[in-house]
């Protein structure tokens, strides 16, 4: 089939909402929250381009990796966001700007 | 236009205007619903472009699993996030411009690359037309990417482990069952028979 659209529109696509993504994390750097969906969209914006090399390249092999590249995300999701419980509970907060309990 | 293009168009443009919403919304619940709208768009994306099943699999998985734990979480913390935006415009301006800048980076890739035309027919796994896209992904991972796909089943498990011993709390003050002391009891532990001679009591 190829691709009824052109693949430069696929990565286009994928670019902005890349991009929108990291400015994300630029623009909300004290919640971590949005952060958190911020990564979100640019594992969604890098599935697209598997997605779309997939469809143009008329190769499996793209589906198959972007189906991991999915389940990852599912489980950083996961574990982000218990983390984010834990840390809540343990400061009140969800402030980036508080995260330095760690510091030596 | 062709009706597919018009498709692309429109679910393109949703989706990129959701996720401009979803970085610049004041409410983190108004985030995670606009996240929903683009992960929704991208599935119609991913529809377009023939993955049938990552499509169906984006709105099982990610609308119906991570976005209702995002909710659930945004819902569960009581926090001020009106305070949480002070500062934004400072970061603004140096955020714009780094945006900008990889953005027509990547949109310069995007349109000037090519594929060398030696790669052209070398697919490692073609997809066939006649076959159905969930029967061919499921053709393939469970033979070809048998571990990866096993690693990704191993992955999900570690996190599911880790999610849970990270969240759970033992409460100090409450008095818990534990069933396996309650079966493990035995007559002889509890009780004891005492003969008593009458008359005289214990």
């Amino acid at each position: 089939m190829g691709l009824e659209i052109g693949l430069g529109h696929y990565l286009t696509v994928a670019a902005i909402l890349f991009t929108l993504g990291v400015f994300g994390i630029f623009l909300n750097r004290k919640n971590v929250i949005i952060i958190l969906m911020s990564v979100e969209l640019i594992l969604l914006a890098v599935n697209l381009n598997f997605v779309a090399f997939s469809a143009a390249l008329n190769d499996l092999q793209g589906q198959v990796f972007a189906l991991l590249i999915l389940t990852v995300a599912a489980a950083e999701a996961a574990i982000g966001l218990a983390i984010l419980v834990i840390f809540y509970r343990n400061r009140g907060s969800i402030a980036v700007d508080d995260v330095n309990m760690m510091k030596g | 236009m062709s009706l597919p293009q018009f498709f692309f168009y429109v679910f393109s443009t949703i989706a990129v205007i959701s996720a401009l919403m979803v970085i610049s919304s004041r409410n983190p619940v108004h985030s995670v619903l606009f996240l929903i709208l683009v992960f929704l768009n991208a599935s119609g994306l991913f529809l377009l472009a023939g993955a049938e099943f990552l499509a169906l699999l984006l709105v099982v998985v990610y609308v119906g699993a991570v976005m209702v734990l995002f909710l659930f979480v945004v819902m569960m913390l009581d926090v001020d996030f009106g305070s949480m935006r002070q500062g934004i415009l400072q970061y603004m301006p140096i955020g714009v411009v780094i945006g900008v800048i990889f953005l027509l980076e990547l949109l310069l890739v995007a349109g000037s690359f090519v594929i060398a035309p030696q790669l052209g027919g070398v697919a490692t796994i073609p997809i066939d037309m006649g076959v159905q896209n969930t029967r061919a992904l499921g053709l393939v991972i469970y033979t070809r990417y048998a571990f990866l796909f096993e690693g990704a089943g191993a992955i999900l498990l570690v996190a599911m482990i880790g999610a849970i011993v990270l969240t759970l709390r033992h409460k100090v003050n409450v008095k818990r069952q534990d069933p396996a002391i309650q079966t493990a009891r035995r007559p002889a532990d509890a009780m004891k028979i005492v003969k008593v001679k009458s008359g005289q009591g214990l």
